[in-house]
């Protein structure tokens, strides 16, 4: 072989592993990704049944009901639109009432999303970007939460005494920052 | 006072960066051997000012300084210690000293071991190492100063996220950033190298331990998230194809080709410019991790940062390095010699194959990373991209790899035979069909495909083992002559071998665990028993218990296999006091290569606790052969061609050196 077949030997493989990637990549693009929704989106939208969606927003209060095994049903809310959601199986850390959540799976045919995966962060803080973008009132979701925390304290395994919220309580509000 | 000088430290260590950014440089510019001599020393003791800067934020840590804003939001004076000390690196200040700490002592080992190196790349590649660390320690100043102070200290710090408390996530970053700071090594190289023109076998004699060195690192620290993410986040899985996940992943995948391509250079002088632009990608992609994770764009459990004004800074940073390198490698590039030929079945072609679908899957992985984020900013459309996309895109890419991974040791430079190399690998063929058809016939469940990917990651071992086994001439000559050739085998033949025996271990690992797992759910009460896989579970006792800053529920079980007694796990849901945060500490029995996973659910109630349950066969191999792997990186790096300082012997070697020199 001479210097210049090598090369377009060496081009034409690079060339054709390139095309695979990318055919592969954009077949993949088209199947498996999912497109996350709002409450709103999803009545807006009309989200036809068995499409698999991300569903998001805060878990409304007064909402959560436990089943038999491990089945749970919650609404997910916006402040517009509330979505009912069941579940069956162990839910995240931070999973409660009021606290933003995302779920996975698809809507059924009677308007009840079914959920195979729900995501709650692992921060204290934290609320999914999704969700806090929906949301205009973060400060006043953020109260719930420590709300909710010193609430929760009561029944947790350990059986841990309320000591108030701690992460208030112990802050200077305002600290005055020195250089 | 440790704080303030810490604080003066980090500013003199800016300032003898930038000394170290233009004096060397200058220097080999216009041949001035003071100008050039002036970047080991101040690389030295810039190391050493941001080493007292950053020992400075530990002792505040260790001392609980509150009054040090970084110390009281991220610590505790209840913490054990050594989470006082992973703490210092648990947050975004602090993980960026971090990091700018390890590329100021990478530099100066590049000055206290770069004796042999030509004076102008010395220099040169001193200078490049300084204005990557000028860059970040300006970042660090202006955006993220770890060490404010407030006017009153509070009494008490809100302590670490609890999640971070652990003895994994406590060495995880440190190794992750070796991983990614080495690569500006190899980074600095190649700019340096295109900055002179002048680019030969030597300098990827010079580059490979670095870019060995990171790729260790980088995969231990790999491996090391993946085992912390497997048993902290209590979700069971090993790897989720996070975002923050890919930006470590994808260095690491143009970081391999590049220590492949890399022989190639040094051997027979060919792939030169390829070389050089893995070098850059390696270094920029980690500093898109640096982004992805630092900027706060990604919603993941690692976006500790929520400031835009440091992610649009580190925006700049990016721009800057990756534009400015590719640019300066475009207008280069092309001036620089073309090396030796081959043919395409050899050993360069069948690394030349390795790089191009390594590169491959990792511009699959890019794009997977990327486009959610690009869709949204341009779209305002929310999507997620998930494991669905990477096992269609990403797992494909990788077969043929495999596949070929055996062959390439076996093939001769610049003109290989495929048909011997086939027939050398027939035991491995053999064994690997073997075991396909052993595994198809008596192991029960799972997918089709996992007998077949079971007899890949064997073939992969096996064929590893025949390049040994073809290099001792085993049953060709008498087994003492064999044995004698096995013990004279080079180090880094050893190396190729144990690392590709670690990758077959990874991929059975891998295999075993998705395809064979057992997964329950469900809820326990008090002494009732539970079968999952091959285990059966009691629930023994449900208990609460303190420790040193939480207070957690446990749930014990006692665990049987065939009537036997295998042992307790005690999985717990915590409560950390400080934050009031709740964490699951899923339990793990380990049972020769298998792991027996239970996590705990959120309601547990007196007599009874909701559980999922994995039986999970294999999975310990995901881990362990990660560490193989790093064991052949090791041996390949302790190679004596390599060993910094060591007498040069091989005439050959000398020859290399000297246009160089």
């Amino acid at each position: 072989m001479t210097r210049k077949q090598r090369r377009l030997v060496l081009i034409g493989s690079a060339l054709a592993v390139l095309a695979v990637a990318t055919g592969l990549v954009l077949s993949a693009l088209n199947d498996s990704i999912v497109f996350f929704n709002s409450p709103s989106d999803v009545v807006e939208k009309g989200v036809p049944p068995g499409e698999r969606i991300r569903l998001g927003g805060l878990v409304a209060t007064g909402t959560v009901e436990r089943g038999e095994k491990l089945a749970v049903s919650f609404k997910i809310t916006d402040g517009k639109q509330a979505i009912p959601v069941s579940y069956t199986g162990i839910l995240p850390d931070l999973f409660r009432e009021g606290q933003g959540v995302v779920t996975e799976g698809s809507m059924g045919p009677d308007g009840v999303f079914r959920a195979d995966s729900v995501l709650a962060k692992h921060d204290e803080n934290y609320m999914p970007r999704e969700v806090s973008d929906a949301l205009k009132k973060q400060g006043y979701w953020q109260g719930k939460d420590a709300a909710a925390d010193a609430a929760k304290a009561g029944t947790t395994p350990a059986g841990t005494t309320p000591a108030g919220p701690a992460a208030a309580g112990g802050a200077p509000a305002a600290p005055t920052v020195q250089h | 006072m440790t704080a303030e000088l810490g604080h003066y430290a980090l500013v003199l260590a800016l300032a003898l960066a930038l000394v170290q950014s233009t004096l060397p440089i200058w220097g080999a510019r216009t041949g001035d051997d003071a100008l050039m001599g002036t970047a080991a020393p101040v690389a030295l003791a810039q190391a050493l000012f941001v080493s007292i800067s950053f020992a400075a934020l530990t002792w505040a840590y260790v001392t609980s300084d509150f009054s040090v804003v970084n110390v009281y939001e991220n610590s505790h004076s209840a913490k054990p210690l050594i989470y006082k000390i992973s703490g210092v690196w648990g947050n975004h200040e602090g993980s960026m000293m971090l990091w700018v700490l390890i590329l100021a002592v990478f530099g100066a080992l590049v000055a206290i071991f770069g004796k042999n190196l030509p004076q102008t790349l010395k220099a040169n590649v001193l200078a490049v190492q300084a204005w990557v660390a000028t860059a970040f320690l300006l970042f660090i100043l202006f955006t993220s100063n770890p060490f404010l102070r407030y006017e009153q200290a509070p009494m008490e710090g809100r302590d670490l996220n609890p999640i971070l408390q652990d003895v994994g996530l406590a060495i995880h970053p440190p190794l992750l950033y070796l991983g990614y700071v080495g690569f500006s090594i190899c980074f600095a190289f190649a700019v340096a190298a295109l900055i002179d023109g002048r680019l030969d076998a030597a300098w990827a004699r010079w580059v490979r331990p670095w870019a060995l060195t990171a790729w260790i690192f980088l995969t231990l620290g790999i491996a090391m998230g993946s085992y912390w993410a497997y048993y902290e986040l209590g979700w069971g899985g090993w790897w989720f194809w996070d975002p923050v996940e890919n930006a470590s992943f994808m260095p690491w995948l143009i970081g391999t080709a590049l220590i492949h391509s890399a022989i190639v250079m040094e051997k027979r002088e060919a792939l030169k410019v390829w070389t050089v632009l893995l070098a850059i990608l390696a270094f920029s992609l980690s500093l898109l991790g640096t982004f992805l994770v630092r900027s706060g764009v990604l919603t993941s459990v690692h976006s500790f940062a929520t400031d835009p004004a440091r992610g649009v800074f580190i925006l700049l940073i990016l721009m800057l390095f990756i534009g400015g390198s590719l640019s300066l490698y475009a207008w280069r590039a092309p001036t620089l010699k073309q090396g030796g030929l081959f043919a395409p079945i050899s050993r360069e072609g069948a690394l030349v194959f390795n790089n191009l679908f390594l590169s491959a899957a990792c511009a699959a992985v890019l794009v997977g990373t990327l486009y959610p984020l690009a869709l949204e900013s341009l779209t305002g459309e929310k999507i997620s991209v998930g494991a669905p996309f990477f096992n269609s895109t990403f797992v494909p890419l990788m077969i043929p790899l495999l596949i070929a991974m055996p062959f390439g040791p076996l093939l001769a430079w610049k003109r290989g035979d495929l048909f011997a190399a086939t027939q050398r690998l027939l035991f491995a063929i053999g064994v690997s069909v073997l075991v396909t058809v052993l595994v198809y016939a008596f192991v029960q469940g799972g997918p089709l495909l996992a007998p077949l990917a079971v007899g890949l990651a064997v073939f992969v071992i096996m064929g590893a083992l025949a390049d040994i086994a073809e290099r001792a001439a085993l049953w060709r000559v008498p087994l003492k002559v064999s044995l004698s050739r096995v013990r004279g085998l080079p180090r880094s033949a050893w190396g190729t071998a144990v690392a590709h025996i670690g990758m077959g271990l990874v991929i059975l690992g891998i295999v075993g665990e998705t395809a064979w797992k057992t997964e329950l759910v469900q809820r326990v009460k008090l002494g009732e028993t539970i079968t999952v896989g091959r285990y059966a579970l009691t629930l023994d006792s449900l208990f609460p218990r303190n420790g040193p800053n939480y207070q957690e529920g446990v749930a014990r079980f006692v665990v049987t296999r065939d009537g036997a007694n295998v042992g307790t796990m005690e999985a717990a849901k915590r409560v950390f006091t400080a934050r009031r945060m709740p964490t699951t500490e899923a339990a793990l029995l380990t049972h020769g290569l298998s792991q027996l996973y239970v996590a705990p659910g959120e309601t547990i109630t007196e007599s009874a606790i909701d559980v999922r349950v994995y039986d999970k066969p294999l999975v310990l191999w995901i881990w362990l052969g990660c560490v193989v792997m790093v064991i052949g990186g090791g041996l390949s790096l302790s190679d004596r061609r390599f060993r910094v300082g060591a007498p040069r012997t091989a005439r050959a070697r000398k020859a290399a050196l000297q246009p160089a020199a």
